[in-house]
């Protein structure tokens, strides 16, 4: 018991120097916070301005706009440039084909990616492993690879022009997704399709009624990059379409500068539009996005 | 005796429902993947307009593209440039960001959402929306270079500076880079990072000795990812440059694209695509390889 032997003034003095540290390493930590905070603001700033000077623009007159030296800010904002680009722009009719384009493969994935896991996930044959290997390599295969063979092939049934092109690989799983709808699969009981089984379900009754209604979080993380990435999509509907009133927002933005009159404020109010889904499905849905991303990231 | 037959039959059921369920990718596999890297493969060695018979001219479209083809030559500099410049930006630049958004403070989810945006945007849209923010007269960038009494580039209507400005945008969408790393970072035990502070380990050495040896698979997961995605950058040739100003952002699938669909040299452009993906796959086994020299496996 040396404790007992220590004077109490000396123990006092120990309490007091650690006290003095504590508060030292607070007041640290409270300027190291101060400067990241500082940091970070003017560092988001920064990353900001190619948006807010769309906004900016989007705002100005026409006579404004090239103003020399440039304004921030326009002297009163415009707000009817937005309808002048909505009545200038079939602006409506692209994110309506947008839409359409994501919805259909959307559905496309959410049907075909479930039963392809969960062969994956639940059944045991010959080949299976050699299967999903080759299937996580059609991750790495670069999709300009397919464009000349699946225009020759689709224009011989006469589907160039039509969304077919597009639409119908969608419907065969994406990669990506059966490899996280199997893992998180995989992560599910089998104590359940077991007792599912007994009470004489089929395996198809075990994939709906079972399985499904469980992978309901990876689902959302389907939907969410699906629309994602079939917003975005440039080469696969720049190739396979050829009517200018067919082509999804993607599409028809890269044309704007070919194809009408440059007026920049206008451009940027339409590009601002067509961001404006992404904008909305980002707010909402981030976990989703990080999520998928870091489970790819990780185990990848 | 009967209990053997019955797990067999059960066995087989189990087997053809797993074939079923397999069913659609094996097809979509052998019609997207299969058929079109094949028939890709072969029209290289043809010389085809989609409208006539191909024909076949051997290795006539290979012994162009090496000896006489100086758009050739212009499209894997361009694409090799960029590759070298924006691979580094990704992967340090993202590093460094996933590093600063690591830090346990209050409100960091905020600033998590704003330098994540630019990744989630479509690349028309941050294309157009880059084409005006980098205007030489007007544009923001040059306005503030002249606050500070620099007269700033031509951007991407200067032939030395069109490339580098399209790796520069890479700087933008960093966050998508920064999240992957970020969740690699949460994954690693905090108990290291205890165990290293009573060791007496600075920052500096847990960053060099902890952090960075147990992020190197993530890395190279990166690594990977960004290199193909870099020898395939297109969007940014189509809407800014369209492969000006003097061929100098001319990159290779941009070519691919005005061979096979602008000018419709189907055999031509099959060879581009073969070269490019052989080129993608080389690249991706000599990182594989090379990574068994610095990537840390805990098991």
């Amino acid at each position: 018991m040396k404790i007992n032997t220590i004077p109490a003034k000396r123990l006092l003095e120990i309490e007091r120097l650690h006290l003095e540290r504590l508060s030292l390493q607070k007041k640290r930590k409270y300027v190291r916070n101060v400067f990241v905070y500082f940091f970070m603001i003017v560092l988001s700033a920064i990353f900001m301005l190619p948006i807010f000077w769309m906004l900016s623009t989007s705002l100005k007159l026409s006579a404004e706009i090239f103003a020399f030296p440039m304004e921030w800010l326009p002297d009163k904002a415009q707000w009817e440039n937005y309808t002048t680009a909505f009545s200038k722009y079939p602006l409506w009719q692209f994110m309506g084909n947008s839409a359409y384009l994501v919805v259909v493969s959307t559905i496309g994935q959410l049907i075909s990616v479930p039963l392809i896991a969960y062969g994956f996930a639940r059944f045991e044959f010959p080949g299976k492993n050699i299967l999903f290997l080759v299937m996580l390599s059609t991750l790495m295969i670069p999709s300009h690879i397919k464009y000349i063979p699946l225009y020759w092939a689709f224009d011989k049934i006469g589907l160039i022009g039509t969304y077919w092109p597009i639409i119908l690989p969608e419907f065969f799983g994406h990669p990506f997704f059966i490899f996280l709808m199997t893992q998180y699969m995989r992560s599910i009981p089998k104590e359940l399709d077991e007792a599912a089984r007994l009470d004489g379900a089929n395996s198809w009754q075990i994939l709906l009624r079972i399985i499904l209604p469980l992978c309901k979080p990876v689902l959302a993380v389907i939907v969410v990059f699906s629309f994602l990435w079939n917003w975005n999509e440039f080469m696969a509907p720049l190739i396979f379409l050829d009517d200018f009133g067919e082509y999804p927002i993607s599409v028809g933005l890269a044309f704007f500068q070919s194809r009408y009159s440059v007026e920049w404020n206008l451009f940027m109010a339409a590009t601002l539009v067509s961001i404006v889904p992404i904008l909305v499905l980002y707010f909402f849905a981030q976990r989703h996005l990080i999520g998928g991303l870091s489970a790819i990231g990780v185990k990848g | 005796m009967i209990k053997k037959y019955m797990l067999s039959k059960r066995e087989k059921s189990a087997a053809i429902d797993g074939y079923i369920a397999l069913s659609p990718w094996v097809v979509g596999f052998l019609f997207f993947y299969g058929f079109p890297m094949i028939m890709t493969f072969y029209l290289s060695f043809t010389q085809w307009t989609l409208v006539d018979e191909a024909q076949w001219i051997g290795l006539e479209n290979y012994v162009r593209m090496f000896t006489r083809d100086p758009v050739f030559v212009s499209a894997a500099k361009a694409t090799g440039l960029f590759v070298l410049y924006s691979l580094p930006i990704k992967l340090i630049l993202g590093l460094l960001l996933a590093l600063l958004l690591n830090l346990k403070i209050p409100g960091m989810d905020y600033f998590r959402t704003i330098f994540f945006l630019p990744a989630v945007i479509s690349g028309v849209a941050v294309s157009l929306m880059w084409i005006w923010f980098l205007q030489p007269d007007t544009g923001v960038v040059n306005t503030i270079l002249r606050y500070v009494n620099i007269e700033g580039p031509g951007w991407f209507w200067d032939v030395d500076w069109a490339l580098p400005s399209i790796a520069i945008m890479s700087i933008w969408k960093v966050g998508g880079a920064a999240i992957i790393y970020l969740a690699g970072l949460q994954n690693i035990p905090a108990h290291l990072y205890e165990a290293a502070e009573i060791d007496g380990a600075n920052k500096w050495q847990q960053f060099w000795k902890i952090t960075l040896p147990l992020l190197t698979p993530t890395l190279l997961f990166q690594l990977i990812i960004e290199m193909i995605d870099s020898f395939r950058i297109f969007t940014e040739a189509f809407v800014i440059t369209e492969g000006g100003p003097l061929n100098s952002t001319y990159f290779f699938l941009f070519y691919f694209y005005e061979e096979a669909f602008n000018n419709f040299n189907m055999g031509y452009a099959s060879a581009l695509a073969t070269f490019l993906l052989v080129i993608i796959f080389t690249s991706t086994a000599l990182v594989k390889w090379w990574s068994t020299k610095w990537v840390y496996y805990e098991n």
